[in-house]
């Protein structure tokens, strides 16, 4: 017997269906019922049950991308804020291999860095790194905080919203895993793309939302409606890890191929079941198969009336 | 006895009108605003986070701290601000009662602070805080078994009655806050003063539970209402 | 204190320079401005004001004190301020803060010299009895120009507060139970706060611009245009150009402040 349905929002503690279904993340099983422990969306598939958060602090996870602040200088490391609970280190010998150099002339408090999380330790402390493409630190542009659950519906079906918003802005962008996206490009370009980035965050459970950011991003910038409406196409969503067009031009074939690597390993790391944390990847293959369906989009929402009246006498 | 009326002209086993809102602050993580008669409580929750109090922390699981706080305007006689001893207590106990739904074993050596603050106080507060806290908990995305709720029975005029009012509770004989998770009906908070038999004590708890059920579809639907799809 | 990164920085000065900001006003524009009154009951007077996100709640409560000495016949007023750990993540519990304790001060500094609050009219017994208003503060929700908001829900408060008429019977204060009067106010005030951006001097900051701002500006003017109180805070100094220009700007802001009331 189960009693919600697919994309249904619950809360915490709702039961979901009884014991012949399977308690995925998200959820718990207690006297034989499977229960929500999170505010989000059901996501169903044969007999798992899951739930989506709707809102979830970033923790590190081995692999991802993120984009972290440097708020302490130490002998042989950096401390970073990553926008999670927990802090990351950037170890000198990942910047400079076995030489010795003084850290703060390389990298000083305030700077903000596009990492790989390359190790993440059992208190869930991050060992980052700059091995990838495009990593390192980045000179101008501006930061966008937006709730880490909602970066999959950011970079869209392969990639589609983020490069519909890169193409028509001309921005460069650069998307952290954690919630933080680096926007770079001309002045107005960048404060439109925030608040189309905003935009973005705020209606991410509404089906057509990239025509609806297409035609925003149109009337902006040319102050007309594009020439013809696109449909969403009903492919399979893979997301791309965060493309950086022209950005640092000295990428190595090396690194690419090494990086397409570690984006399969991860895949595959996706599908083990055994894995109970709730995490960005988790979203992600949710995406997958959402696309799959009708209007392709997770029906998240938070930004209905925020009234908070107290009462005249 | 069903049929005696109160002071303000409710029924033994009614509640005072409420209302609960949930995210209604930019910064905190997760928010919540509730009156329940004459109290207004804002519940304000952040976390999890990094703490540099590290005695407070554990290796295996977060940990929850709580402020309880009245502002000095929010009773007849101004109360001077900061702690005193019966808001420490109320903390505690707050920080006890919605500890056991928690789910916080993913987020090991991190710290969520959960701030109530009692803008206007009309007796019950204690549980206010408690229904409210855990809708601001949910709110900030936090794992949880439950959505706690509290709410109060008592004694007056040798009547055992549901929510007690503050004139109720200054002229009552007995007052019995108790909080619990609706799920299972387990509790996480109880607290009787008063004068009370074995039968009395006994009627108290499951009116008092009954409450817990009614607040709690509040809780549900102001969840649903700020979250859900047009 | 949290750090904010170098390219936020450089990106809100950059903006500024060319007379933008991060939200889109105008160097000169405040944030929407909404006020309600009387949101406690159990409190005389209250207000909450939000300036943008940056949401306040003030409190008036009075009590009955004695005056002091070099003032016997004037009522007390005493302005507190809490800054809320629930406002702001880097706001700590604890004993008020120095900013906290500035903010208190910078409010009522404007409140009391410009003398809008007629204290000779809050004596019950000369020497004796005087009313002494508490006026609490209580910031909910930090989202920049903390000030401003307070300053305006002080205002907003102190107009809509009602006090128990208050007689001597054998030597005795007696409170009348059902019959009360208006705070008597005798003017109005607001404060407009300025913080210099890359040379520029910019209203309402948000957060973000504060955190980068080097200095800070703050002018109170009541309601005839007479400029009754200012502080001037932040790392760095001001000349004294930026000041008349900021003094000049609030003479006219104020005026729109004073209109919400």
């Amino acid at each position: 017997m189960i009693h919600v349905e697919n994309k249904d929002l619950v809360i915490p503690g709702q039961i979901l269906a009884d014991d012949e279904y399977y308690s995925g993340r998200g959820t718990f099983k207690e006297n034989g019922k499977v229960c929500s422990s999170l505010l989000g969306r059901v996501s169903l598939r044969n007999k798992k049950i899951r739930v989506i958060p709707l809102k979830s602090k970033y923790v590190p996870k081995k692999g991802d991308v993120v984009i972290g602040k440097i708020k302490d200088v130490r002998f042989s490391m950096w401390d970073l804020d990553i926008n999670s609970p927990y802090s990351g280190i950037l170890p000198a010998f990942e910047v400079f291999g076995r030489e010795k150099k003084e850290l703060n002339k390389v990298y000083d408090v305030g700077d903000v860095l596009f990492l790989r999380v390359v190790d993440v330790d059992e208190i869930k402390k991050a060992k980052l790194g700059l091995k990838g493409r495009g990593m390192g630190k980045f000179k101008g542009g501006i930061i966008v905080d937006i709730a880490p659950t909602k970066v999959p519906r950011l970079i869209g079906k392969k990639g589609s919203m983020i490069n519909m918003i890169k193409d028509k802005t001309n921005c460069k962008i650069v998307v952290g895993q954690n919630g933080l996206v680096w926007v770079k490009g001309n002045e107005d370009m960048e404060q439109l793309t925030r608040e189309i980035i905003h935009l973005i965050e705020a209606e991410a459970h509404t089906s057509g939302l990239t025509n609806k950011i297409k035609n925003k991003l149109y009337m902006a910038i040319d102050g007309e409606l594009p020439p013809e409406e696109v449909e969403e196409t009903e492919e399979e969503f893979v997301l791309e890890k965060p493309k950086l067009q022209n950005f640092k031009e000295e990428l190595e074939q090396e690194e690419l191929e090494q990086e397409e690597k570690e984006a399969e390993e991860e895949s595959a790391e996706e599908t083990n079941e055994k894995k109970e944390k709730p995490d960005i990847s988790e979203v992600i293959e949710e995406f997958k198969r959402k696309n799959k369906s009708k209007d392709g989009s997770l029906s998240y929402s938070d930004n209905s009336n925020n009234s908070f009246i107290l009462n005249n006498k | 006895m069903s049929d005696i009326i109160r002071d303000d002209g409710r029924k033994f086993d009614e509640l005072r009108p409420i209302k609960i809102e949930a995210g209604v602050l930019e910064r905190a993580d997760g928010s919540a605003y509730l009156e329940v008669g004459g109290n207004k409580i804002l519940v304000a929750v952040y976390g999890p986070r990094e703490s540099y109090i590290r005695r407070l922390l554990e290796p295996n699981t977060g940990v929850i701290r709580c402020r309880y706080n009245m502002a000095p305007f929010s009773v007849d006689d101004r109360k001077r601000p900061g702690p005193d001893r019966r808001s420490s207590e109320i903390s505690k106990i707050t920080a006890d009662a919605l500890r056991p739904a928690l789910m916080l074993e993913n987020y090991p050596r991190s710290m969520i602070d959960i701030y109530i603050e009692v803008i206007e106080a009309e007796g019950g507060t204690r549980c206010a805080g408690i229904t409210a806290a855990s809708v601001a908990l949910v709110d900030a995305g936090i794992p949880m078994k439950d959505i706690v709720v509290g709410c109060a029975a008592g004694k007056v005029y040798d009547e055992i009655v549901l929510d007690l009012s503050e004139k109720e509770d200054k002229e009552g004989q007995a007052d019995v806050p108790i909080a619990m998770m609706p799920r299972t009906g387990e509790i996480t908070l109880l607290q009787s003063d008063g004068d009370l038999t074995e039968e009395e004590f006994a009627k108290a708890i499951d009116l008092a539970m009954e409450g817990c059920r009614k607040v709690n579809e509040i809780q549900k639907e102001a969840l649903m209402k700020k979250y859900s799809i047009e | 204190m949290e750090i904010v990164p170098e390219i936020t920085r450089r990106s809100i000065e950059n903006l500024v320079e060319n007379d933008k900001r991060e939200d889109g006003r105008a160097l000169d524009e405040y944030r929407d401005i909404s006020i309600e009154t009387n949101v406690i009951s159990k409190a005389e007077g209250s207000a909450r004001v939000k300036i943008g996100g940056t949401q306040v709640i003030v409190g008036i409560k009075p009590q009955l004190g004695s005056p002091f000495p070099d003032t016997p016949d004037l009522g007390v007023l005493m302005t507190n301020c809490e800054m809320l750990p629930m406002a702001d993540p880097n706001f700590e519990p604890g004993p008020p803060s120095d900013d906290s304790i500035e903010l208190a001060r910078v409010v009522d500094r404007g409140i009391r010299e410009s003398e809008l609050v007629e204290l000779d009219k809050l004596c019950v017994e000369e020497g004796k009895h005087v009313w002494m208003l508490f006026i609490d503060l209580h910031i909910i929700d930090n989202c920049g120009n903390l000030f401003d908001a307070c300053e305006l829900a002080v205002m907003a408060a102190l107009k809509t507060t009602k006090l128990p008429v208050a007689t001597i019977v054998d030597e005795e204060v007696v409170l009348s139970e059902d019959e009360t009067f208006d705070l008597p106010i005798n003017n109005e005030l607001a404060l407009c706060t300025f913080v210099k951006i890359a040379d520029k001097i910019v209203i309402d900051p948000t957060l973000s611009e504060e955190k980068v701002a080097s200095a800070r500006l703050n002018v109170g003017v009541t309601k005839d245009g007479h400029i009754c109180s200012m502080q001037k805070g932040g790392k760095e100094p001001l000349t004294k150009d930026d000041i008349l220009f900021a003094v000049n700007m609030a003479v006219t802001k104020t005026k729109e402040l004073i209109e919400h009331l």
